[in-house]
Parts: structure tokens; C-alpha cells; sequence
């Protein structure tokens, strides 16, 4: 209730369309579309892969988690300003040549959990196996056991002087690898602080990290506007999202001022050329300000400007027409614009992080129709806002609540017979972080959270479910509890 | 309506995790001790007050690791630290970065630039990225762990004198004083790398060993970056360690010579670039400058 009296429902709702029994025709039809959308978003984006406290730092460093994060791994300003000298202190003992020969910085993070996901309004037969005579009836599924998170292991740290890295191979809870990030850094270019390149790929520089965020379970482990996508639309980008390209930042000396500009490649960090051939970019500005009873409070803002292909280049030279990879054409624009912060009251024990975000795909992304092909009547480009509000109290550097709130709302549907409110979001997450010591050495939080998110006529972002037919009045609520112990060596 | 529908469906929720999981117990397990000598302390820099109530939590989240849960310097990473420098005993009250003269304890803002600013060569980072507040909270809070804050005051701050011009008479005279005056080489090195005949044997005030100061790395000192800080360092001398004032022996000008040719001795020093990357003094001067 305070959360949601602390965040006014600005954001704006386009007027809906009148419901005439054709449109409800339409609307049926969209929804049905939307769920097979929904079914096939991009497996990339989720589930999202979660950056760690790297103690392989603090064990170099000397210094206990809580020098660097508020409460691991959220980053605090000397954090931050750790990571923007290239995971340098600047005093002098940075290089490797510094360290026992024998250390080498490699941690990695895991966490064994317990956790009940929950869906509402799912069709399961009414026999189970679905033979005759049976008919599909609305539900919750619930479900609950003993499970593992993913798995990191990181290595990360300094090659020279000013020359850092990142290797971070990452495992699903099956076992299966991918590249999260590898890149090479060089700081502090011609000896200035505000000329940084980074080279691989890597997070995008957000002011909230999603990557070491407090939250872990299957509903409130992801910002669901870092992932947002309208109903129908092809532009498959998340802000969320790790992405391979080439990034110049720099950052006063105590970090207080920072931006970031980076060029990536316009295929959401996957590996493998591109689909297309064109670059996306990514802007960022935060500033932040002494407020003497209340702490540091930064405001900072971005905007990403893409495009993504619509149309195929293919061959039939040999018969059949084939598509000629990393050759399509007919790019469509599309951007995320929005500023954020990072506020602190009760001299740093109470932070607040809003979050705000306009989001635009071009008519013909939205549409999921080829450049060279007529859109379909009455099409638009999508637009969407989104934000969230999160809080943290650190009662003691180890023990944390947490809390957030989250809505994305449609401002306005590629087609005017699509409902209004199709896709909008509401999502909310509640738990605390216990950190039962804290050393140099390693680190282990006992996790509890429980978080809940409401989607209209689309599967929930957590994956779980298949999300339901469209309805005006209610939506698909998955629902997420997790107790688990977050560790880290 | 809907709202109040799903905080209905949120609080068992949210009831189940707080009880069931048992947020009290693990919030009344979360207190370490630290231990203090004196009662609560302030610190004055300009305008700004710091208060050691604020300071306590803010020295367990930063500082507790080297320095120990006492002050003492024996906190768990103490026994790691590179080169073997081990963190400041703060239940002494002896401090080497000062602006007072040797044998006083430091006024507040040289605890607060000392914090800001970092030690150079050793394990203790600069704090800048702190803010402000939580610095100057942290220098009374560090106060309140040696009784000499309650029971002295500290000495006005030296006069540090316009620089003399650098010229390479000025550096011959100060090589006279390093090399034969004052034997600075007999612990710091004919070339200045902290290798002179005495080195193996120093000890600090309670007895172990401590490096001279090897002037060819860095452009940067322990106790500052700028001549004005060299200079401050010849004449306060670094209390604690064998390091002594030389304000008794040295004038003003024979100081500067000292710094100018002390300068020479460092391979990444260039003239007129002694604000290297952060953190440096001056920074940290502006910063006291501007509380003030």
C-alpha cells in the first residue's frame, strides 16, 4: 500500500478502444496471438543471469564485502568507483605484480534454494493426458521443491596496470555454459579518469544494475521493463541485457559524475555475426549530489536508439529459397529513453531507486511486417512506460530488507483492435538479506523473498506459464516464494 | 478494488515469509562489538559536525577488517596486508599524517583528509567516494578510541612557506642535505629506494620492522601528493615510526631544497604534475577548503 501511494500512477494509458463485439472478436484473436508470442519470446532473456560479489576482490584488497557493496552484490559508491578504475584501488598495488604469485581471482556463486511458483488462470485438461471427453478448465498450477540456481564462476581483476578483465562463464541449473560477460578494459586512457574503453561483452552500463540486484526468485529476479516487449513485436531487445560491442566511459574521482557511451552489435549480445548489419547505442549520464542528513543521491539519465531487421535476404540459386545469414535488411528504429536514480534518506540507511522508462518500436516492428510489404491497416508504432520503485533498509551492513514495485502500461498498441491494457504489468517483490558474518573471504546470505506479478493476456516474464486468454478485468498472477542461501567463494 | 485485492492475496505471503522464516531471530544476531576507550566523541570540519554514534556503523562496514573491532589494528586481514605494513593502532593516538607538529595528536581534518585520501603503498584505499558526512563521522568515531582526544588538544597546524623557486641550485643544496647533512640516505637509499644501510633495522613504535619510503615509485607520498605535503612531511616527521620532525634542524628554505631534489629521485615525477590520478592532497584540501 505505501509502495503504491509512493508511486503515482503517471504513467501514461492511452485511451482504449471501445469494445464493440467485433473488437471483442479482435481482441480474442490478438490475446490468442499474444500467447503464442509469449510462448516464443526469446529464450535468451530470460532467466536473467545474476553478476556477483566477487571475493576474489576483497580477498586481494583486504577489505570486508560490505567496503564495496550495500549489501552484496549491490554496488555502493566506493563500489562503483572501485569498478570504474578498472577494479583498482589507485594506490599503487593494482597490478598483479603486486600479488602472491599464487593468487589467482576466481570466485563463483551459487544458490541452493527452496521456492513454490504459482500461476492462476492456466487451461489444464480436465483429464488428465487430455483424452476424451475432456475439456480444458481454468487453473492455478502450483508448484514447489528443492532447487539450485545457476551457477557463475568469475574471474575478473587487473592484467597491468590499467589494463582489467572480466571472464564470467555462466551455467543454468542444468549445467549447460554460456559466455554472461569477457571483456578487456583500459582505464584511465592518456592518464585521465574520463577515458575508459571496454572491448567484448558486458553490462550495459545501468545506473540500477539488474546484474546485482537483491532479488532471485523466478517473478522478482528480473526488472520486467529491462525485458519488456509489446505484444507482436519483433524487436526482441532487452536493456537487461548483456551485449557484445565497444564501450567509452569515464567518471569523476569519487565517481560521483559518470557517463557511458557504447556501440554494440544489434543482436542482444548473442554470439555469432549479427542478423543484420547495423550498431545500436547506448547513453548514459548520472550525477550524484551530498545531501548531509540524507546521504548521496544520484539521478542519472539514458536512452538506447537500435534497429532491427525486417526483411530476409535469401537465395535460390539452388532450388528453394534460403536465407543469406547476417544479410537482412529493411532495419526499423526503435528506443528506450528514461532516467533512474539512486536516493538515500536516514544517512544512507534507506534507499530508494526509482526507475523510469518510454519505450518505442517502429509500426513495422511492432507489427512483425517486412519493409517491403504494406502495414496493416491502422497500424502503429507501439509506445509503453514503465518504471518501478524499489526500496532498500539496511538495518546492520548485514541485514537488508527489500521491496519494489513495478508497472508497465501501454501507451499504445500497434493495432488499434488490440485491447488497450494487452500485456500491461503490475509486479510486486518483498523479502530480506541476512548475511550471517562478513569477511574478506567469502560470503553467504540467508534469502527470503516472495514476489508476485500480474500480466494481462501474455505468458508472466518468470517464464512460468502460458499465460491466458485476454481478459479487461483480471490478468495471470505468478506468484514466486524462495528461501535459498546465496553464497559466494 | 483490484489493489486492495492483491495486497489480500500478498500479505499471507509476505506473513509466511517474515514468520516462517524467521526474519527476528537473524536481526538480533546481526550486532558485532566494537569496542571503544572513551564515550561518544565528535569531529569538527568547518560547518560540518560528525558524530562517532554514526561513525560506529559506518567503521564496521569499512574499516573493521584491518583496523579490528578494537581499534588496535588487528582486524583478520591485518596479518595479510601487502609488503607487511600493518593497519594504524588507533587506541595510541599516534598518527603519521599531520599537519601539527611531532608528538601531538592530529587535528580532525587531517584524520578526515587521511581517510579521503588514502595511504599510498599500503593496504589503506582512498575513501573519497565516501561522502562527506560519513567521513567526518568516521574521524570521530576513530577518536573515541584512544583517551588522548579527551584528554589533549591538538597543536595549531604549521606554517608551510611559499615555495622556493626550483632550480637546480636549489637541488644541489638539498642533495647536500640528503647525502651528507642529514644522512637521509642511511635509510632511504643513495638513489632514494628506501635501501640504505640502516633499512633492515627500523622499527616502528612497537617494534616491527618498517620499510623506508622508496622514492622511485609513483609520484605520490604516504601523506600527500604536492611539494606543500612533502615539505609538511619533513617538518612534522611521521610519528610512530622512525621517521623524526626535522623542524629543529632544517629552515624553511633548506626544507624546499630537500623537496626539490627529492623530486629528482622519482622516475615518474614530472615538474609542475604533482597532481597525479586521484586520490591526491589537493583534492582533498579542496574538499576541507570547501566545508569550510
Amino acid at each position: 500500500m505505501l509502495l503504491g501511494t509512493l508511486f503515482p500512477r503517471f504513467l501514461a494509458r492511452a485511451g482504449r478502444p471501445a469494445r464493440s463485439s467485433l473488437g471483442r472478436t479482435l481482441a480474442k484473436a490478438a490475446a490468442g496471438a499474444a500467447v503464442f508470442l509469449g510462448a516464443m519470446q526469446p529464450l535468451y532473456a530470460l532467466p536473467v543471469q545474476k553478476v556477483l560479489a566477487i571475493p576474489a576482490f576483497a580477498r586481494k584488497y583486504g577489505l570486508p564485502c560490505s567496503a564495496c557493496h550495500t549489501a552484496w552484490p549491490e554496488l555502493n559508491n566506493f563500489g562503483q568507483a572501485f569498478r570504474d578504475n578498472g577494479y583498482q584501488l589507485m594506490n599503487d598495488r593494482d597490478s598483479p605484480i603486486y600479488q602472491n604469485p599464487t593468487y589467482f581471482p576466481i570466485t563463483f556463486r551459487i544458490t541452493p534454494n527452496w521456492h513454490v511458483e504459482s500461476t492462476t488462470h492456466q487451461p489444464v485438461d480436465s483429464i488428465p493426458g487430455g483424452g476424451g471427453g475432456s475439456i480444458s478448465q481454468d487453473k492455478t498450477v502450483t508448484t514447489h521443491g528443492f532447487d539450485l540456481s545457476g551457477l557463475d564462476i568469475w574471474t575478473a581483476g587487473t592484467l597491468f596496470k590499467n589494463v582489467s578483465f572480466s571472464v564470467l562463464p555462466s551455467a543454468n541449473s542444468a549445467g549447460a555454459f554460456h559466455f554472461e560477460n569477457v571483456y578487456i578494459r583500459f582505464d584511465n586512457l592518456g592518464g585521465s579518469r574520463w577515458l575508459n574503453l571496454k572491448f567484448g561483452k558486458f553490462e550495459l552500463d545501468n545506473l540500477i544494475s539488474e546484474k546485482r540486484f537483491l532479488f532471485l526468485s523466478a517473478n522478482g529476479g528480473l526488472y520486467q521493463t529491462y525485458h519488456f516487449a509489446p505484444p507482436g513485436d519483433s524487436t526482441g531487445f532487452g536493456v537487461g541485457d548483456n551485449q557484445i560491442g565497444v564501450e567509452l566511459m569515464g567518471h569523476s574521482a569519487k565517481s560521483y559524475t559518470r557517463y557511458s557511451v557504447a556501440l554494440l552489435s544489434s543482436n542482444e549480445g548473442q554470439v555469432g555475426l549479427p542478423s543484420n548489419r547495423t550498431y545500436d547505442a547506448y547513453l548514459t549520464f548520472s550525477q550524484a549530489f551530498q545531501v548531509r542528513s540524507l546521504g548521496l543521491q544520484r539521478f542519472g539519465a539514458f536512452a538506447y536508439i537500435g534497429e532491427r531487421p525486417t526483411v530476409t535476404q535469401t537465395s535460390s540459386a539452388s532450388g528453394a529459397p534460403v536465407p543469406i545469414a547476417g544479410a537482412a535488411t529493411g532495419n526499423k528504429p526503435f528506443y528506450r529513453v528514461g532516467f533512474a536514480g539512486d536516493l538515500y534518506a536516514l544517512r544512507g540507511k534507506w534507499e530508494f531507486l526509482p526507475y523510469y522508462v518510454h519505450g518505442y518500436d517502429n509500426a513495422f516492428l511492432g507489427t512483425m511486417t517486412a519493409a517491403n510489404m504494406a502495414l496493416p491497416p491502422g497500424a502503429h508504432a507501439p509506445v509503453w512506460n514503465g518504471g518501478f520503485l524499489e526500496s532498500h533498509y539496511y538495518v546492520s551492513p548485514q541485514f537488508v530488507l527489500t521491496g519494489r514495485y513495478e508497472i508497465i502500461r501501454m501507451a499504445q498498441q500497434a493495432l488499434d483492435t488490440t485491447p488497450g491494457n494487452l500485456s500491461d504489468i503490475d509486479a510486486y517483490s518483498f523479502g530480506y538479506r541476512w548475511y550471517p558474518f562478513m569477511y574478506s573471504r567469502a560470503g553467504l546470505a540467508f534469502h527470503n523473498e516472495y514476489s508476485m506479478a500480474r500480466s494481462r493476456g501474455t505468458a508472466p516474464l518468470s517464464g512460468d506459464g502460458v499465460g491466458a486468454a485476454f481478459s479487461p478485468s483480471s490478468g495471470v498472477w505468478s506468484r514466486s516464494l524462495l528461501i535459498g542461501f546465496d553464497f559466494d567463494f | 478494488m483490484k489493489f486492495a485485492v492483491s495486497v489480500v492475496a500478498f500479505l499471507p505471503g509476505l506473513a509466511y515469509l517474515l514468520l516462517a522464516a524467521g526474519a527476528a531471530p537473524c536481526s538480533a544476531q546481526i550486532n558485532i562489538h566494537v569496542h571503544s576507550a572513551t564515550g561518544p566523541a565528535e569531529s569538527h570540519l568547518g560547518n560540518l559536525t560528525g558524530h562517532s554514534e554514526a561513525g560506529k556503523q559506518l567503521y564496521r562496514r569499512f574499516c573493521i577488517g584491518c583496523h579490528g573491532p578494537n581499534g588496535d589494528g588487528k582486524g583478520e586481514n591485518a596479518p595479510y596486508l601487502a609488503d607487511g605494513i600493518l593497519p594504524r593502532d588507533f587506541t595510541l593516538g599516534l598518527f603519521k599524517c599531520r599537519s601539527t607538529p611531532s608528538g601531538s595528536i592530529p587535528q580532525d581534518s587531517d584524520l578526515f583528509d587521511t581517510v579521503g585520501r588514502g595511504l599510498v603503498t599500503t593496504g589503506m584505499p582512498s575513501w573519497g567516494p565516501l561522502t562527506d558526512q560519513d567521513r567526518a563521522d568516521l574521524v570521530a568515531f576513530i577518536k573515541t578510541f584512544s583517551p588522548r582526544f579527551v584528554e589533549e588538544k591538538p597543536d595549531k597546524a604549521i606554517t608551510i612557506p611559499a615555495e622556493t623557486a626550483d632550480t637546480p641550485e636549489s637541488q644541489k643544496r638539498g642533495e647536500e642535505l640528503y647525502q651528507k647533512t642529514l644522512k637521509c640516505f642511511e635509510c632511504h637509499g643513495k638513489s632514494g629506494r628506501g635501501d640504505g644501510p640502516s633499512a633492515p633495522t627500523l622499527r616502528d613504535n612497537k617494534g616491527n620492522p618498517i620499510p623506508p619510503y622508496d622514492f622511485t615509485t609513483g609520484s605520490r607520498f604516504k601523506c600527500g601528493a604536492s611539494n606543500g605535503d612533502l615539505y609538511r612531511i619533513f617538518m612534522t616527521g611521521l610519528d610512530g615510526t622512525p621517521m623524526p620532525a626535522w623542524s629543529d634542524w632544517v629552515s624553511p628554505d633548506q626544507g624546499w631544497d630537500l623537496v626539490h631534489y627529492l623530486r629528482t629521485l622519482q622516475v615518474n615525477y614530472k615538474t609542475g604534475k604533482s597532481k597525479p590520478a586521484p586520490p591526491s592532497r589537493e583534492k582533498s584540501k579542496e574538499n576541507t577548503a570547501k566545508l569550510k
